[in-house]
C-alpha cells in the first residue's frame, strides 16, 4: 500500500478542456464552439491500462489525441511524469513523442499504402535518427517477430495484409520506438471477432513483456473489462463515472453507465435480464444541456439536474461519480 | 389468432443452391457454393460469419442484385410466392423488390441520398410502388416515420441525412423499407455503425414492427451477440460455403462445425468475477483462406484444431434433424442418411 502511495501516475490529465471552433453563422454573431472534452481529469499509473468507455461522439477520441498533442487543449493540463505539456516548446516535446505512441482504429487508412511493410515500421526510427541501416534494419527484423509477422512481409504492401495483420503492423510501428506510452484508439473496432481475439492477446502480452502503460478507448465494454485495470465511463465530453474495473462492473452507480451495461449483447443463452432502454441520442455538444449533461436521457432526472451541474465526486473509496443522487 | 396459426409453418421464401461467382482477371472465383436455406413467416434469420464469408453476398443474390459485371449468379433459386426471383425481368424484379422483399443497410448515411430530403425520399418511393397523389404520399410518410418512433416527424421530414443522428437514419432507412409492408426484410449489419444504446432501441423496433405484422427477418451480422438477441435460427457462413444451421439454442449450446465453437468461444463477455481478466482468449489461428486460390477440401481444415487426414476431402452438409445441418466430418456418425 505504501507502495502505491510512492507511485507517480505516468500520465495525468488535470481539467483537459477540448473546444472546437466552428464557422460563424453570421459576421456578427460569435462563432459556435463544440465542447468535445469539457474538463476530464484522469490518472494512468506505470504499466496499467485505463479504459476510456463511451458512445461515438463523446469525446474519448479526442481526450486521447489531446495528451499526444496531436489537437491542441484550450485549458487545463497535461502531465507526462512531470512534464506539463501543454507549456512546453515543440523542440521539448520531440524527444517525448519518442515515449508515446498511438495505435489507430482503421489499419487500411493508418497505413501508407505506397510504403512497404518494413519501411512503414522503420520510419519512426528513420524520423528520430536512431541507429545506422543495419541496426534499424535488426531492429524491424526484431518488431515483426515481436506481433507474429514474418520476416518475409516487410517487401509487401499494406493492401496484400489481411485487416488483422495491418494491426498488427501499427502496432509494430507503434512499439518502434520503445514508448512508455500507448493509446489505444479502438483498436479492434474494426476487425472481425475471431481476429479481435488475437489482436487483445497481442496487446496483453506486450505490456507484460514491455511494462507499457495504455490509454485504451474503445465504445465495446467486453473489450474494456478484458483488458483495463481501471475505466472512466464518458458522456458528452466528460468522465461521469471512474472506478477499477470489478467496482465498475459489479456496482455501477452512474444511471448511464447502468444503462450501457445492460445494452451490451451476450451471446450466452443465460437468463435475460430486464434493459434499461435510453431513449433518444446523444445531445448535440455545441448546445449540450444546462446541469447535468445526462438528464435528457436520464430516467431519474429531477429539477435539481436541470440546475445545477454534478460534479465528479469520490462516493465511495476509488469510485468517482457524477450525479446528485444515490449518494 | 387464427390466421397466424395457419400461416406458421408457412414458407416465405426458400434459397436452393445458390451459386454466386465473380470474374477475377478473367478467372472465375466461387463466392458462394450451394447455399440453401429457407425462411418462414414471422421468423428471424441470423446470418453470422467473418467479414468476406459471403453473407451479404448472399442477400445481394435474394434480391437478383449481384454486381454485373464482374458478378453472376451462376446457378440456383430464389423462390418467392412459387416463382423463382432470379428468372424474372429486370422490370418485374422492381415490383419484387420493396413490395415482397426489402433490405436495409449497414451504414445508413451512404444509402440515403444527401441532396434530397429524407421526406422526399420517402414520398418517392411510396409513389414507386402506389399510385397516390403527392399530399397522400406525404402524409403517409409521416406516418411511416411516426411507426419507427422518430419525434417529431412532422419537422425531421424536411431535413436533410446529415441533418439526422446514425440511430435515425437507420430509422428512416427502416421506414423506406416498410413501405409496402414486405414479407420479408433483409437486415445487412443493421446496428453494425450505431452505439450500443441506439442499437438496443433498432433491434427493439424491428422486433416490434415483426410482432405487428408478422413479416419475416433475415439478419446479417457478425456479432453473436446480436444473434442471441433476435435470431430464431442460425445459419454459419464460413467462404461462401453454409457450414452449419439450427435452432438459436443448439447452435449456442451443442455447435458441432469447430468454426462455430471457435467463433462463439473468441467472443468477449461481461463477465462480474475477475475470473479470465487479462488471460488469453481462445483466438482461432489464422485467417480467412484466399478465394482465389482456394485448396481441395474444407474450407477451414487449415485454420483447424481438429483437422485430419479426412478433411482434405470435401465434407458434404450432413443433416442432422429438420432445419439442422453441419458441414463437417465430425457430424457423419450422427447424420441420418
Amino acid at each position: 500500500m505504501n507502495n502505491n502511495l510512492n507511485i507517480k501516475p505516468l500520465v495525468k490529465l488535470d481539467n483537459l478542456k477540448v473546444h472546437f471552433k466552428l464557422k460563424r453563422t453570421s459576421w456578427f454573431s460569435d462563432p459556435q464552439v463544440v465542447h468535445a472534452v469539457d474538463g476530464i481529469s484522469l490518472e494512468i499509473n506505470r504499466g496499467k491500462t485505463l479504459g476510456l468507455v463511451g458512445e461515438s461522439g463523446c469525446g474519448k477520441t479526442t481526450a486521447g489525441r489531446a495528451i499526444l498533442g496531436l489537437v491542441k487543449s484550450n485549458s487545463g493540463e497535461i502531465y507526462f511524469e512531470d512534464k506539463a505539456l501543454t507549456s512546453i516548446s515543440s523542440e521539448e516535446m520531440f524527444p517525448l513523442r519518442k515515449r508515446m505512441q498511438i495505435i489507430f482504429q482503421d489499419p487500411y487508412s493508418a497505413l501508407n499504402p505506397r510504403q512497404t511493410a518494413g519501411d512503414i515500421v522503420s520510419d519512426p526510427l528513420v524520423v528520430h535518427n536512431i541507429g545506422s541501416q543495419k541496426e534499424r534494419q535488426e531492429r524491424v527484423d526484431e518488431l515483426f517477430s515481436m506481433v507474429g509477422l514474418q520476416k518475409n512481409q516487410q517487401v509487401l504492401y499494406p493492401h496484400q495484409f489481411s485487416g488483422g495483420q495491418r494491426q498488427r503492423l501499427c502496432i509494430a510501428r507503434a512499439l518502434a520506438l520503445n514508448p512508455d506510452f500507448i493509446v489505444c484508439d479502438e483498436p479492434v473496432s474494426a476487425l472481425d471477432v475471431a481476429i479481435q481475439a488475437q489482436i487483445l492477446n497481442l496487446l496483453c502480452k506486450l505490456q507484460d513483456d514491455l511494462n507499457l502503460t495504455f490509454l485504451f478507448i474503445s465504445h465495446d465494454l467486453a473489450v474494456i473489462q478484458h483488458v483495463c485495470d481501471e475505466i472512466a465511463v464518458m458522456y458528452l465530453g466528460a468522465v461521469v463515472e471512474k472506478a477499477d474495473r470489478e467496482t465498475l462492473f459489479n456496482n455501477p452507480r452512474h444511471p448511464y453507465t447502468k444503462a450501457l451495461l445492460s445494452a451490451v449483447l451476450t451471446s450466452s443463452s443465460g437468463e435475460k435480464v430486464k434493459r434499461i432502454r435510453l431513449e433518444g441520442d446523444i445531445p448535440n455538444p455545441i448546445n449540450k444541456p444546462s446541469g447535468c449533461r445526462f438528464r435528457t436521457r436520464c430516467a431519474h432526472a429531477k429539477e435539481l439536474c436541470s440546475q445545477k451541474e454534478p460534479i465528479l465526486q469520490e462516493k465511495s473509496p476509488g469510485h468517482w461519480e457524477a450525479c446528485h443522487f444515490q449518494t | 389468432m387464427k390466421e397466424m396459426l395457419k400461416y406458421q409453418g408457412d414458407k416465405v421464401l426458400l434459397a436452393r443452391n445458390l451459386n454466386v461467382q465473380f470474374d477475377v482477371k478473367g478467372q472465375p472465383v466461387d463466392i458462394l457454393s450451394d447455399v440453401n436455406f429457407e425462411l418462414e413467416r414471422g421468423e428471424t434469420l441470423g446470418v453470422v460469419g467473418e467479414s468476406g464469408c459471403g453473407k451479404s453476398m448472399t442477400a445481394l443474390a435474394l434480391l437478383n442484385m449481384v454486381p454485373s459485371p464482374p458478378g453472376r449468379i451462376s446457378a440456383g433459386e430464389v423462390i418467392l410466392n412459387s416463382e423463382n426471383l432470379l428468372s424474372l425481368s429486370k422490370k418485374e424484379m422492381k415490383r419484387v423488390r420493396g413490395k415482397e422483399i426489402s433490405m436495409i443497410f449497414q451504414e445508413p448515411m451512404t444509402s440515403l441520398n444527401p441532396v434530397f430530403t429524407v421526406g422526399n425520399q420517402l414520398i418517392e418511393t411510396i409513389r414507386e410502388h402506389k399510385k397516390i397523389s403527392k399530399d397522400d404520399a406525404l402524409s403517409e410518410a409521416i406516418e411511416l416515420l411516426k411507426s419507427v418512433q422518430i419525434p417529431a416527424p412532422e419537422q425531421r421530414i424536411k431535413e436533410y441525412p446529415h441533418q439526422l443522428s446514425g440511430g435515425m437514419r437507420q430509422r428512416v432507412m427502416i421506414a423506406m423499407a416498410l413501405v409496402c409492408d414486405p414479407k420479408v426484410l433483409i437486415a445487412d449489419e443493421p446496428t453494425t455503425a450505431l452505439d450500443v444504446t441506439v442499437q438496443a432501441q433498432i433491434f427493439d423496433l424491428l422486433k416490434e414492427i415483426q410482432n405487428r405484422n408478422q413479416m419475416s427477418i433475415i439478419l446479417i451480422t457478425h456479432d453473436f451477440g446480436a444473434i442471441n438477441e433476435m435470431a430464431d435460427r442460425v445459419i454459419v457462413m464460413y467462404a461462401g460455403y453454409k457450414i452449419e444451421e439450427g435452432p438459436l439454442n443448439e447452435i449456442q449450446t451443442k455447435a458441432i462445425h469447430p468454426y462455430t465453437q471457435g467463433l462463439l468461444k473468441s467472443m468477449l463477455e461481461i463477465k462480474p468475477d475477475s475470473k479470465g481478466f487479462r488471460a488469453p482468449l481462445p483466438e482461432i489461428p489464422g485467417s480467412v483462406p484466399d478465394l482465389l486460390n482456394r485448396q481441395p477440401g474444407c474450407p477451414f481444415g487449415p485454420r483447424c484444431a481438429l483437422a485430419t487426414e479426412k478433411c482434405l476431402k470435401m465434407p458434404p452438409s450432413f443433416n442432422l434433424g429438420p432445419k439442422r445441418s453441419v458441414m463437417c466430418w465430425l457430424a457423419e456418425d450422427g447424420a441420418n442418411k
